[in-house]
């Protein structure tokens, strides 16, 4: 049931994946290469990672704001997202969403949403869709702790529930929403028993264990596969970077991140294991690392030489025929 | 007489209206920050740090720190309104208005009059809007005419410093729901605040320029792009009007009226979409009664009728540019029939 040599160094090398292009991203972001604002998905890679080897190309998924590690994980093009990111030419979005709304349509990825709690109905109108196509399609949403809280969250739920979707609330609970804890802000304090409140089950995991959410996240596809309605999963977790890049993180304990990044850091954890397991040698790992690092210095590289898009578009896309 | 931010202006508005007024509080998403952290309390004292400072003077009952719930925010200020406090509530950004319109426009704007005159709504909504930050579609909008059609609701666009701190003050103490749009782009800016409690009142437009030959409304950060466009005609000899009305509701419609019928000719610039917006609503009244006064049709420079676009070229494409604003000045100006 957990995974075996090859399924582990696909999960790691989705991980690493994900790492080197959002500090890649970061170092971009503050040569002034990338627009915007910019959310990372540092330190959360197994929850991601995890639960997206469970699903095929034709489930669904919708993102957060912090959306680039849900759409690494579920194949979305990292040459095309490093382009949108930099709003440049062949981007995802062809350069009109930019980070806080990813997306790879193609690969099931619905896309990310910069509105807190935006995602969770829309994952219960796909699952809706699958349930009445007759497909056995799932879909998930990833929320955080923060988005936890809003109404549209718990009506989605419910809404679930009542129509038993095929929809999993995968809560990635980081501590954080801004800079707001999520033991103040949250007030029954879980998030998976308050789900469970809603009528379905949730699963709790920690989110720094690829092994352990691969498995959390296997049990909660195959329940909504067979009919059995929604499904809840809190993964707990912390983010290694600010709310956003430039966040001071003033609210932020001494040494808080430097003690996570030591304690909690999916990679570390996930190396040791496997080689202790015998799933991987130090080698394999090390080449991964190389190949990973340089395919993201080339998608870097394209996107920086790509131009932006052309202003003849800004009227394109805005209807489905002309106007 | 001392220089301070807009930022700053307003945050002394609340500072002083909480020290004279107890029933005056504040609440939303990481006004004070940090809450249930392990460092510093206070530590954004909102995204923006307009609330910087409110946390350590006025304490956790009157600084309050929300989970991310506009829904429950926009409403329990609205019922704390009705029932003695006087809140100005957090709305972080403009865009999320569609998570909690509900209760600002269905229940806080229509108390009073459903009510019969029974109950009242004393309430702020603080909130930031603009675009040319690259903030994409949902983190960029100015949604002024979404809550400007709505009766009950009162809705202030301050440009510069001085302004927000008076308006704001006059906002804290009025007893309808006042919903007043920060633009995000003037934090940074600074003019002469005074240091003393004063009031700006509403439906009173502001006179940046004195001219003859156009008038050229302005709503928001607009406004200030109008007054550096009719700098520059002015040393050509074309001379402006700059209008800042201040408050879209109430609207100085006089005020315009009166400019027209001296220039005979109208520009309006709104960075919202072109449709059913404030330039719109301004252009269609200007129509109605001063038509008599036109020389030339009335020229609205707006945004495009689109989401508003990530990339930056499409980003600055889409909004109104000083440019946009010359081009219309001179278009009225060498109109003939
Ligand atoms: C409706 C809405 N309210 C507020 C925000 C501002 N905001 C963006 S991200 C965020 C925190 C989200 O916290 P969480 O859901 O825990 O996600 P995380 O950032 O930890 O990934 C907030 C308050 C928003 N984008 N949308
Ligand atoms: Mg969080």
């Amino acid at each position: 049931m957990s995974l075996d040599k090859k399924q582990f160094l696909q999960a790691y090398r989705t991980m690493r994946t994900i790492r080197d292009f959002e500090y890649r991203v970061s170092d971009e972001f503050g040569k002034g290469n990338i627009p915007g604002f910019l959310h990372l998905y540092a330190g959360q890679e197994a929850i991601a990672t995890g639960m997206c080897m469970n699903l095929d190309d034709d489930d669904y998924i919708v993102s957060t704001h912090r959306g680039h590690g849900h759409c690494i994980a579920k194949g979305g093009d990292v040459g095309d997202m490093m382009k949108e990111i930099m709003a440049k030419q062949g981007g995802s979005c062809a350069g009109k969403g930019g980070s806080m709304h990813i997306v790879a349509v193609e690969k099931g990825m619905l896309g990310a949403n910069a509105i807190v709690g935006g995602g969770p109905p829309l994952i219960v109108g796909a699952a809706l869709s699958a349930k009445t196509l007759g497909t056995d399609r799932v879909g998930v949403s990833f929320t955080g702790d923060g988005g936890s809280n809003q109404g549209t969250t718990f009506e989605a739920m419910n809404l679930a529930v009542v129509l038993k979707l095929p929809a999993i609330f995968l809560f990635e609970n980081n501590g954080y929403g801004e800079g707001t804890a999520a033991g103040y802000a949250v007030g029954s304090k879980d998030i998976a028993s308050r789900a469970a409140a809603f009528g379905m089950p949730a699963l709790k995991v920690d989110g720094a264990d690829i092994f352990a959410v691969y498995e959390t996240c296997k049990k909660a596809v195959k329940h909504c596969r067979s009919g059995k309605g929604p499904i809840a999963i809190e993964a707990s977790i912390t983010r290694f970077r600010g709310h956003f890049e430039g966040d001071a993180q003033a609210y932020r304990g001494k040494n808080e991140v430097k003690r996570l990044m030591k304690e909690m850091d999916c990679l570390t954890i996930a190396s040791a294991s496997a080689i202790k397991k015998k799933l991987a040698t130090k080698a394999q790992l090390n080449k991964i690392d190389k190949e990973v690092a340089e395919y993201i210095d080339e998608s870097a590289k394209a996107a920086l030489a790509a131009p932006g898009p052309d202003v003849s578009e800004l009227l394109t896309d805005v209807y489905s025929s002309a106007y | 007489m001392p220089i301070k931010t807009y930022r700053q202006a307003i945050n002394e508005a609340m500072a002083q209206e909480m020290r004279r007024d107890s029933t005056v509080i504040v609440i939303g998403e990481d006004v004070a920050g940090g809450a249930g952290c392990d460092g510093d309390r206070d530590a954004y004292g909102g995204v923006m740090g307009v609330t910087k400072g409110l946390f350590p003077e006025f304490g956790e009952s009157r600084v309050i720190d929300t989970p991310i719930t506009e829904s429950a925010i926009m409403g329990a200020a609205a019922g704390a309104a009705q029932t003695g406090l006087r809140p100005v509530a957090e709305l972080m950004f403009m865009d999320f208005l569609g998570v909690c319109f509900d209760q600002i426009y269905n229940q806080a704007a229509k108390f009073r009059y459903m009510f019969g005159g029974k109950a009242q709504c004393p309430m702020v909504v603080r909130t930031m809007a603009g675009a040319g930050l690259r903030g994409g579609a949902q983190h960029s909008q100015n949604l002024t005419q979404m809550v400007t059609m709505v009766p009950g609701l009162k809705v202030v666009c301050p440009t510069n410093a001085y302004d927000a701190k008076g308006l704001l003050i006059t906002a804290i103490r009025d007893n309808d729901c006042v919903i007043f749009v920060e633009d995000k782009f003037l934090y940074e800016t600074s003019c002469e605040v005074p240091d003393e409690i004063y009031t700006i009142p509403f439906g009173e437009a502001n006179f940046l320029r004195e001219g003859s030959d156009v008038t050229i409304v302005g709503i928001s950060n607009t406004v200030n792009k109008a007054v550096a466009v009719a700098d520059r005609l002015a040393a050509e000899g074309i001379s402006c009007d700059v209008i800042d009305p201040r408050t879209t509701s109430p609207l100085d419609e006089e005020a315009i009226i009166e400019s027209v019928e001296t220039t005979g000719r109208l520009v309006i610039v709104d960075e919202m979409t072109p449709r059913c917006g404030i330039a719109a609503d301004i252009s269609s009244i200007v129509a109605e009664k001063a038509f008599g006064a036109l020389r030339a049709p009335i020229r609205k420079v707006t945004a495009a009728h689109s989401p508003i676009p990530f990339a930056p070229a499409l980003e600055d494409a889409w909004m109104p540019q000083e440019s946009d604003i010359e081009q219309a000045v001179r278009d009225v100006l060498g109109y003939t029939r």
